[in-house]
């Protein structure tokens, strides 16, 4: 455990690096996150990488995705809560360290009702009780929120297109998910039984949730690729908007465009 | 023989409705329409043919295609001839009525709600609307940016879907092309034409 402790210490020392002042307004932080351009760091390996990635989408994981979208409606809706319910521990550590509280509250909220009235999460009865789905939250987010700038942008083998700010999110969310400290914890695994909990089921929950995510998007994705001149700047472009987006938490669609990339082009 | 025309007219109006449609001045009204029209062409009954060939004149009508044309070439504009400009302006109108009617012909029967509209200010709303869910896929909100200078003529510049906007995807496509090519813009025309033709 102290062994963590002092990894996160250090990752937040290394994050000061690329933190800018603290404690702006939303005003603030929104418009210096509406920039949604970020530099390469090394282009030819992305996309070298991008092309095993892609490969790899073709060979196995597009594939797993369709063979899970044969599953029936209801048992793929029940898996898709299921990983959703226990995501949700994960956001809620992040809601926290953003101080934001009052989604925290509902994060909780909706993970204890889901967890029990729910069945393990397998349906979503919180949404009854007025407690309406929230955005999900990473420490990548959690940091954008603290200030820190997105780094250059690069795609990672299997792990996908990420800025220097979402890698070291990325390494963030192992230390801050509840189910990998669970799952990776002997003393938990002695407390609880050691049979459920084993290291392996951390990696089964995450697998499955991105052959959840993989199934929902088959059609967008094939769309994609097909209308696209450059895919690999197309997926670029697209990870950076969704980023900006789920920093800002806009819930309304339009709000994280700007208005002035349009304002010189008159055509009427 | 002259009722017989004016009868000839009225049953092909009935059974082509896309093709005599005049179109709402009112942006949520507009919209709608053009989601009612999309919504005959890609009925499953009609041939792909019938979908690319009935897209593209609406498309023609209702985006404003030259607009979407100038932003998506963003900076570069401005090293363009005169020659070259219009050579863009015609390989991009075909770019795009093939890129957006290949997109929307993977759509059978699809069901789109419009919900609300914002005006942002003279010359832009963004009506709200989404596509509903089916078994296979989730439902997505699709916002329309709708270009209002003439007020009477209301036209699309994007789709911003789940806070996606296409052009600006489209935008950084062409600028990648440019640059991964040293900033060539020929290039760029060839790849269109490579895609255009294919």
């Amino acid at each position: 455990m102290m062994k963590k402790i002092l990894s996160m210490i250090v990752l937040m020392m290394f994050l000061q690096i690329n933190f800018v002042n603290a404690g702006s307004t939303d005003e603030k932080l929104k418009s210096k996150n509406s920039n949604t351009t970020a530099d390469e760091c090394f282009e030819g390996f992305s996309r070298t990488m991008f092309s095993l990635n892609l490969g790899l989408d073709k060979a196995i994981f597009k594939p797993v995705a369709k063979g899970y979208r044969s599953l029936p409606v209801s048992l793929r809706k029940g898996t898709g809560n299921v990983i959703s319910n226990l995501r949700s521990l994960l956001t809620l550590s992040n809601n926290i360290l953003q101080g934001d509280f009052s989604t925290a509250g509902n994060t909780a909220g909706r993970f204890v009702i889901n967890s029990t009235v729910g069945i393990l999460g397998v349906w979503d009865p919180a949404q009854s009780f007025g407690l309406e789905k929230q955005g999900v939250e990473d420490f990548g987010q959690t940091l954008a929120k603290w200030g820190s700038k997105s780094g250059c942008y690069f795609v990672l083998p299997i792990l996908g297109p990420t800025t220097a700010r979402d890698t070291v999110g990325m390494v963030g969310n192992i230390f801050l998910d509840p189910i990998y400290t669970v799952s990776h914890n002997r003393e938990t695994d002695f407390l609880i039984g050691n049979e459920n909990y084993q290291e392996h089921n951390f990696y089964f929950y995450r697998g499955t949730g991105a052959v959840d995510f993989r199934a929902k998007n088959i059609e967008s994705f094939d769309s994609l690729e097909k209308n696209s001149i450059d895919l690999y700047a197309s997926v670029k472009s697209i990870y950076l908007q969704d980023r900006n987006k789920k920093i800002n938490n806009s819930k309304i669609n339009i709000e994280t465009q700007n208005d002035s990339d349009w304002e010189e082009i008159d055509t009427q | 023989m002259k009722k017989n025309f004016f009868i000839f007219v009225f049953l092909f109006s009935l059974l082509y409705p896309q093709v005599s449609f005049s179109y709402n001045s009112d942006p949520k009204q507009f919209i709608t329409e053009i989601v009612d029209e999309a919504k005959q062409i890609l009925s499953g009954s009609n041939s792909k043919e019938f979908k690319t060939k009935n897209l593209s004149k609406m498309a023609l009508k209702v985006v404003d295609i030259k607009g979407i044309a100038y932003y998506s070439i963003g900076k570069y504009r401005k090293q363009f001839t005169d020659d070259e400009l219009k050579k863009y302006l015609e390989l991009f109108e075909k770019y795009f009525l093939k890129s957006f009617t290949s997109r929307l012909s993977d759509y059978s029967d699809p069901k789109i709600d419009v919900l609300s509209a914002e005006v942002k200010n003279d010359k832009y709303t963004i009506v709200r609307s989404k596509l509903v869910g089916t078994d296979k896929k989730p439902e997505v909100k699709i916002d329309w940016r709708v270009y209002t200078k003439n007020p009477e003529q209301p036209l699309i510049r994007d789709l911003i879907i789940e806070g996606l906007s296409l052009a600006r995807t489209q935008k950084e496509e062409f600028a990648s092309v440019i640059e991964s090519n040293d900033g060539d813009i020929k290039k760029l025309f060839t790849t269109l034409i490579e895609f255009v033709e294919n």
